[in-house]
């Protein structure tokens, strides 16, 4: 698509999250409204580390907080461990909420500045009434152990007196305390050296395994998303546009706006070429009168006429079980989408 | 500050036709704080010619945007300490007024800050904000400093300049605020650029047509630039030379080419291969570098990377290493066991097989390891020139 479909979902049963049909508006005034995310389709499996991936603007926070129904949804299903998130009714969404948990970009922001990081990891215990009051303080020594803070000196210490990246790392901490099954991750390293990047990413992988997270990673950098994830949503404002394994993305990209993507990541090598994609040049259009059909035909360099009128529809790649496009003219060959309804039906069922 | 121009001399115009622009040399700035004196540059020297990107790369803390600012003239005289000198054109910058410094900026050197907004003024229009240098150092009537905003808007990329010019920054996104931010800069035809992170806050997309228009406006005005990011990739392809900093020095400095294809310093080497590639197959480890930068009140002894180094050495720990001269000519680097030489290798060897943390964390990637590094650089009171302390 920038387009719809739900050819990349997996079947139900596999799936711990699963998402249907995701809107998020949120009215501006005069009628108008921003489409942030529209009609977005996506699910995890267990233990999958999937990535979210896009320019800013592009619905893809919008999309990780919808999950969390932060606000929710405008309309979509979300579909959590068998439960749809979003047709529980308040307390019953409030019991949920220790099972997914939120990882900020700024981690100096979001750690409260008058208290120590003892109390700050606590809070969740407390919260809950996870355990004796007396145990507590030995489950947050554990997982400040294993995010790699020394608990005996930094318990006692406020946020300011630590580095960008161990803040992150008590960000970490906090979600983690109470054991959830779902983590998002929204640019947890954007605000990082390359340095710290490294460590929180690798840190990342590590609880993954040792506490059996699945990870939902929203980022802008492509690299870094190809590094942690086992499979990658490119988002292209408030749309799909391709599902894939990272290497296969890297490697055969299909959609013109991931192509652009990979083309304006720095490679740090002097030899590589500094030309980027001519689809990378341009803007994100207007959320609040997206383009017709796809919404990368104004930047895209393969755009035709059937572009501006029919939306694509996700589908699989040539040879590929795993690897969907939504494009009228893909860079690799997809397969033609059996003959089903037609957007403008499916829009009228929708709405039915 | 419109009209209010007095006649200052343009003593600068008188200029010497050599290649050599920028010359800085044993270059000092220090804070007095409470709690005492932070030493950001440490006896930086560089030199930069007509028309030459010069890439200065490192971590937060290294003293990268305090050099530039330090250059440029730009920190305050009050609890500042200067020494070393700065030549423009061969002209010691360092003595001038601040009347006479206010004629250099702009036009003969400009900045380019990290963060588009805060470096706009949010309640002036966009076309206030580019005219405002022409018309005070430049003198330009209205009409024609209205004309020259649009030439130059034109050529930043900014669709319907005509528009733009009666907006206000927040009316823009952040590429095209950083765009402005460009046009204000060129104005008025600076011979040097300093770009201090200028796409740092910006989407990769975004980042890579900041940095094809900073490339093709330094072409056309054949201006000399100094590219500071944090990032290599970054610089790799745009930069002439590049000079790592680290602790308030130069760690490491070659043409770009060379210092990629035989980087001698640990620093250097960490901060490459701590950046996740694109061709590498997903979940790869990647190699980190324990620690953060020292606390330059109380740097470390010796050399100043050494609590973070993988091939650390006793000799590291007391013996600060000087700038050597590596085989080939331009190449320079501070360390006792470079990377790459034999000495470097037994060095690593040595360091594996003694566990010595800062090596095992760089190797495996161990996170938990490098967060302890970092904590073990937390102990107060000089303990971090002596051995970690980190146990397993």
């Amino acid at each position: 698509m920038a387009g719809s479909g739900k050819a990349h979902l997996r079947s139900p049963d596999e799936a711990l999250l699963r998402v249907e049909d995701l809107v998020v508006e949120f009215p501006v005034g005069r009628q108008m409204k921003v489409h942030a995310v529209s009609g977005i389709s996506l699910d995890v499996l267990r233990g999958e580390t999937l990535g979210l991936v896009g320019e800013s603007g592009c619905g893809k926070s919008t999309t990780g907080r919808a999950i969390m129904q932060l606000p929710r949804p405008t309309s979509g299903k979300v579909e959590f461990d068998g439960r749809d998130l979003t047709k529980l009714p308040g307390e019953k969404l409030r019991q949920m909420r220790p099972e997914l948990q939120l990882i900020f970009q700024d981690p100096i922001s979001s750690l409260n500045p008058r208290r120590r990081v003892g109390a700050i990891v606590r809070e969740p215990l407390e919260i809950w009434s996870r355990g004796e009051s007396k145990k507590r303080d030995s489950v947050v020594d554990e997982v400040l152990d294993a995010v790699g803070l020394e608990p005996s000196v930094s318990r006692g210490r406020r946020p300011h007196e630590f580095s960008g990246g161990q803040c992150q790392r008590i960000c970490i901490a906090r979600a983690l305390v109470l054991d959830p099954k779902v983590i998002i991750c929204d640019e947890p390293v954007s605000a990082l050296d390359v340095s710290v990047q490294a460590q929180i990413l690798n840190l990342l992988e590590d609880m993954k395994q040792r506490y059996g997270l699945t990870l939902i990673f929203i980022a802008h950098d492509l690299a870094v998303v190809k590094n942690v994830s086992d499979r990658i949503i490119v988002m292209y404002l408030g749309k799909l546009c391709e599902v894939a394994p990272p290497d296969a993305l890297y490697k055969t990209p299909a959609h013109p706006y991931t192509a652009a993507l990979l083309s304006a990541i720095p490679v740090p090598d002097p030899e590589a070429s500094t030309h980027v994609d001519a689809a990378a040049s341009g803007e994100l259009p207007s959320p609040l009168a997206p383009p017709s059909g796809c919404r990368f035909r104004t930047r895209c360099p393969r755009a035709e006429e059937v572009c501006a009128q029919e939306e694509p529809q996700m589908r699989p790649i040539v040879g590929s079980t795993d690897h969907f496009v939504a494009c009228h003219f893909p860079l690799v060959d997809a397969e033609d989408l059996p003959p089903g309804p037609s957007t403008a039906e499916v829009a009228i069922a929708g709405a039915k | 500050m419109l009209g209010r121009r007095k006649h200052v001399n343009r003593t600068i115009a008188a200029q010497p036709s050599s290649a050599r622009l920028l010359e800085v040399s044993d270059l000092h700035t220090r804070f007095k704080t409470e709690k005492g004196m932070v030493k950001a540059v440490n006896g930086v020297s560089f030199t930069l010619d007509r028309g030459k990107t010069l890439g200065v790369v490192g971590e937060s803390g290294s003293g990268k945007s305090v050099l530039s600012r330090t250059v440029m003239g730009l920190l305050p005289r009050r609890n500042v300490e200067r020494e070393g000198s700065v030549q423009f054109e061969g002209r010691e910058i360092e003595h001038l007024s601040p009347t006479a410094m206010r004629e250099f900026w702009g036009t003969e050197m400009a900045m380019i800050f990290q963060d588009p907004m805060t470096s706009l003024n949010p309640v002036v229009k966009i076309g206030r904000q580019i005219t405002e240098s022409l018309r005070y150092h430049l003198d330009m009537p209205r009409d024609q400093s209205d004309a020259t905003a649009l030439t130059l808007m034109k050529s930043v990329g900014i669709p319907e300049p005509e528009r733009r010019l009666n907006e206000y920054p927040h009316q823009m996104s952040g590429g095209m605020r950083q765009r402005i931010v460009i046009a204000v800069a060129l104005a008025c035809g600076p011979k040097l650029l300093f770009a201090d992170e200028p796409t740092t806050a910006l989407d990769v997309t975004v980042q890579s047509q900041i940095l094809n228009l900073l490339a093709q406006q330094q072409r056309e005005r054949d201006m000399a630039m100094v590219l500071v990011t944090h990032d290599l990739g970054v610089v790799a392809g745009r930069a002439d030379d590049i000079a790592v900093m680290y602790a308030g020095q130069v760690v490491e400095t070659a043409p770009t080419r060379t210092l990629f294809a035989q980087m001698r310093m640990p620093y250097t080497e960490g901060l490459l291969k701590s950046i996740p590639k694109l061709e590498q197959p997903s979940h790869s480890r990647l190699e980190i570098i324990g620690g953060r930068p020292p606390d330059m009140i109380n740097p470390p002894l010796g050399c100043k990377f050494s609590p973070r180094c993988p091939y650390v050495q006793e000799r590291c720990r007391a013996e600060q290493p000087p700038l050597i001269e590596a085989e080939t000519p331009g190449h320079y680097f501070r360390c006792w066991f470079p990377v790459g030489t034999d000495a470097g290798r037994e060095a690593l060897e040595r360091n594996l097989a003694a566990h010595v943390p800062q090596a095992e964390a760089a190797v495996s990637g161990d996170s938990v390891l490098a967060a302890r590094i970092e904590t073990a650089l937390d102990v107060p009171a000089g303990a971090s020139a002596e051995t970690v302390p980190v146990e397993r």
